[in-house]
């Protein structure tokens, strides 16, 4: 795959000033560390998308200028060091637990920026609970979601967001729906919740996909701004380390069997609806229901 | 002239509605009000919805020990199980109230202590018969008083004034009236 | 008339209220928890209240999510507490521990009720263990503070607030039904000035290109790393447990035998107490109000002052006599009476194990110290609440 380039940047001040003397005159910078990384080397497998979409965080906390504001909420995962990774201050959450981890943090500094960053059995197995709830409640943080199919860290296991038939340590004959029941669409089961502002499926196997998952992430960023509601970002991804394949394969398989069971596209959009905020969007559904009007007028 | 600083260690029980918690906490707010050491212990949970419900109201001058009275000196039963399940426990000297407009039977075939003065009498007739439904509760605190006297009776109309809700201050004097009507009763 | 100097100060509350009237007055603003019974009463104050002092009370989907939150809100620097009762409690026991790991103050409320499993909800005291040993995994503790007064309620969790954020540690409240649901006078503690609350420069709350940024976490995946900060958070507990033992004697000081007790049971056992003084027993009563740190000190003072015999006394099935064997450690003989599952003992049982200890005689099934047959009341100290006529 090709190098992305993913420059010119704007560079913000402060980042003007810490690498600003290194330029040369008449250079132009293409592409740089962004300042909401701190140093540290991504420890992330050769093909893992995971160092592409911590980086595209980075990159719009730096053009949003929000780094000084930024909470973010690391999983437990293969993400889980992402605290060693990003410049803003970040909080370690139990396994499955960061939305509910996102809502203290906001609820008691509602300026801040809050994101959970979270793999599939974080979000979507043992925190569905949080997930569905910080959701509905419409709390005014920001998630991404990182669904490549399977447990990482600790091996290889079945997700579930594991496809049919998809081998995996805990399902060595593949995934038998019959037994197991089928994967959970999380984009799509997000989007019906009243409280959500906006929900998007991209993915990061090509440029333009980067280019268009970068465009999700700072969207979903900017609706926290300006308090237009809950946003979810979920990004289809690859583990070649346990899915036994190599970079390149991994990204095949993901166009072939990930992207026609897990459609990219957006979800649901408030905003593109014509709305002011999710909350509007909540009241428009509910019109025949007179009690969810009350106070409508207020 | 009465000894208004003794031990009081009262049990209040009934069906749940009859709100015998109110007048509990009425008897708390006397020792609150006379800087007694106080406690008032309500049976809570599921049989409180519905069915029987007591609290027990300790007043005493030193600190109180266990909150739950299993030796009482004085009881107002207003069901016929209170009486069962209470009044043979109430301490020699001490004092008994029965609403007989439900416990029909009294204290009939209870071994009581020595010297427990008992006055059954049909309190929530009484209360209906003078517009005032509901305050039979009130008007056995009124009698339990006049048998016992815990506190001073400015002191039980001050505690009367205090537990009544602001919002509900036309509820006031029926109160005051139930107390009085408990006495004479 | 009785003195009442001070009777238009005090009011008249339920513990439960209390708590949480005294944890805003602590300066807390934040209260995340789950309905359970019997603490419900603190959950709907909180839920009156904090939201007309600019505080946020939110009903999480779980207790496990409740927990969580606090964590977050802790974590963002705020005074914060979450309340619940055992069941719920033991769902917690996650959260606190990564609270614990991460160096978060914050204050769990547990009002006991009668277990294992959904138990009963009538008082109790069986998650002693739960709260000085094992909430979640992992090495940590955390004072515990056992009111046994509605007062108690308001100056214990106020304290709860300050030793939590001194020493940026979970603290918890471990009331019961009993404390929680009654009324008792108190006097509330003063408004705290949120000003001079102690500044929290850990605290993840954006670092406004300041100052580095901070990171709250409880992961070290270096052995050498994890072990430096468990022996780090243990000097703060040695400190704890130097500083902050607390306790009351009652009659303690010529006493023979002593009754330790602490919360509800310490109520029974103080009219117990009273009752076998009177029959000229020379019966005293410790009442540790720290269940951890436990009260050491004071038991070497009466073990010194000359008892000779202890006699824990517990809603549960023997927890806390553990602690009183460790500290006496051989020095008298230790005894235990218990009742379980929300019965509570009367004074008079009480005061029967007291007579049977005076007379030299056993109030176990079975004398073997530290044998599960210790812990079971003889038989005749076990009648029902039946044939207690209740």
């Amino acid at each position: 795959m090709a190098k992305p380039n993913l420059g010119p940047v704007t560079l913000p001040d402060y980042q003007q000033e810490r690498i600003g003397s290194q330029i040369a005159e008449g250079e132009t910078i293409k592409s740089a560390r962004p300042h909401a990384l701190t140093d540290a080397i991504f420890n992330y497998c050769p093909g893992c998308t995971h160092g592409i979409v911590n980086r595209l965080v980075a990159e719009c906390i730096d053009e949003l200028g929000i780094e000084g504001k930024t909470v973010g909420i690391a999983p437990v995962g293969c993400s889980v060091m992402m605290y060693d990774f990003m410049n803003c201050d970040m909080i370690e959450a139990a396994h499955g637990r960061a939305p509910a981890v996102a809502t203290g943090v906001k609820r008691v500094h509602p300026n801040n920026v809050v994101f959970a960053y979270q793999g599939d059995g974080d979000l979507a197995s043992i925190g569905t609970a949080e997930t569905v709830h910080a959701a509905t409640r419409g709390e005014h943080i920001t998630v991404i979601f990182i669904n490549n199919a399977i447990y990482g860290m600790t091996g290889g296991q079945m997700a579930p967001t594991s496809l049919p038939n998809q081998v995996t340590q805990t399902s060595p004959y593949g995934r038998d729906v019959s037994k197991v029941g089928y994967p959970v669409r999380i984009a799509e089961m997000v989007s019906t919740l009243d409280g959500v502002a906006y929900v998007e499926r991209v993915t990061c196997d090509s440029r333009k996909h980067i280019m268009d998952a970068k465009k999700a992430i700072k969207k979903a960023f900017q609706n926290q701004i300006d308090g237009v509601g809950y946003s979810l970002v979920e990004v289809v991804s690859t583990c070649p380390t346990n899915w036994g394949m190599t970079p390149l394969d991994a990204f095949q398989w993901l166009r072939d069997n990930m992207l026609p069971y897990y459609p990219l596209g957006v979800y649901k959009d408030v905003v593109a609806d014509g709305f002011a905020n999710a909350a509007e969007a909540a009241l428009e559904r509910a019109k025949d229901c007179p009690i969810a009007q009350q106070g409508k007028e207020a | 002239m009465a000894d208004f600083n003794h031990e009081m260690l009262c049990v209040l029980s009934g069906f749940g509605g009859q709100g015998l918690l109110f007048a509990g906490k009425i008897m708390a707010n006397c020792g609150l009000i006379d800087g007694r050491q106080v406690s008032w212990m309500p049976s809570y949970g599921p049989e409180m919805r519905g069915g029987t419900a007591n609290c027990s109201v300790s007043l005493s001058d030193d600190a109180i020990g266990t909150p739950f009275i299993t030796k009482p000196t004085a009881l107002i039963a207003m069901n016929q199980p209170s009486v069962e399940k209470f009044a043979a426990s109430v301490q020699p000297g001490g004092a008994i109230v029965i609403d007989t407009t439900l416990a029909m039977n009294g204290a009939e075939g209870v071994q009581l202590a020595d010297d427990v003065t008992v006055a059954a009498f049909k309190a929530t007739e009484i209360a209906e018969a003078e517009g005032l439904k509901g305050l039979a509760n009130i008007i056995c605190l009124g009698k339990l008083w006049s048998l016992d006297n815990f506190c001073e009776r400015e002191v039980v109309d001050a505690a009367i004034s205090k537990c009544v809700p602001p919002k509900r201050q036309h509820l006031l004097e029926p109160n005051l009236r139930a107390f009085q009507l408990g006495i004479d009763a | 008339m009785a003195d009442n100097t001070n009777a238009q100060e005090r009011v008249l509350m339920k513990g439960n209220e209390v708590l949480a009237e005294a944890a805003m007055r602590a300066g807390c603003r934040f209260f995340f928890g789950y309905p359970i019974t019997p603490q419900t009463e603190l959950a709907a104050y909180m839920a009156k209240k904090l939201p007309l002092i600019g505080g946020t009370f939110l009903q999480a989907e779980s207790e496990i999510a409740a927990i969580n939150m606090v964590y977050g809100a802790a974590a963002a620097g705020a005074r914060v507490m979450t309340s619940s009762s055992s069941p719920g409690v033991s769902l917690k026991g996650e959260g606190v521990s990564y609270m614990a790991g991460a160096d978060c103050p914050g204050v769990i409320v547990n009002v006991e009720r009668g277990g294992p499993g959904l138990g009963g909800i009538q008082p109790s005291q069986s998650d002693y263990f739960q709260a000085t040993r094992a909430l979640g995994h992992g090495d940590f503790y955390m004072p515990v503070l056992a009111p046994s007064t509605v007062q108690e309620m308001a100056d214990l969790i106020y304290l709860a607030f300050d030793l939590a954020d001194e020493y940026r540690t979970p603290a918890m409240i471990l009331a019961d039904g009993m404390i929680g649901q009654m009324m008792e006078p108190v006097l509330l503690p003063p408004e705290r000035d949120l000003s001079t609350l102690p500044a929290k420069p850990w605290a993840t709350s954006g670092h406004a290109n300041e100052r580095e940024h901070n990171v709250v976490n409880s992961l070290y995946l270096s052995p050498d790393k994890l072990e430096e900060t468990n022996f780090e958070r243990f000097e703060r507990y040695a400190e704890i447990q130097e500083k902050h033992q607390r306790q009351e004697l009652m009659m303690c000081d010529d006493a023979d035998i002593v009754v330790v007790a602490f919360g509800a049971a310490s109520r029974v056992a103080r009219t117990a107490v009273r009752d076998a003084r009177a029959k000229g027993i020379k019966a005293g009563l410790l009442r540790p109000i720290t269940l951890w740190p436990f009260p050491t000190k004071a038991i070497d003072q009466v073990v010194d002052g000359g008892a000779t015999k202890f006699l824990s006394v517990e809603l549960n099935m023997g927890q806390m006599v553990e602690d009183v064997r460790l500290a006496v450690n051989g020095r008298a003989s230790v005894d235990f009476f218990g009742r379980t599952g929300g019965v509570l003992p009367t004074p008079e049982e009480v005061l029967a194990a007291i007579e049977t200890l005076a007379a030299g005689e056993s109030v176990a099934q079975s004398a073997a110290p530290g044998a599960v047959g210790s812990l079971l009341p003889h038989p005749q100290h076990r009648k029902s609440t039946y044939e207690r006529g209740e």
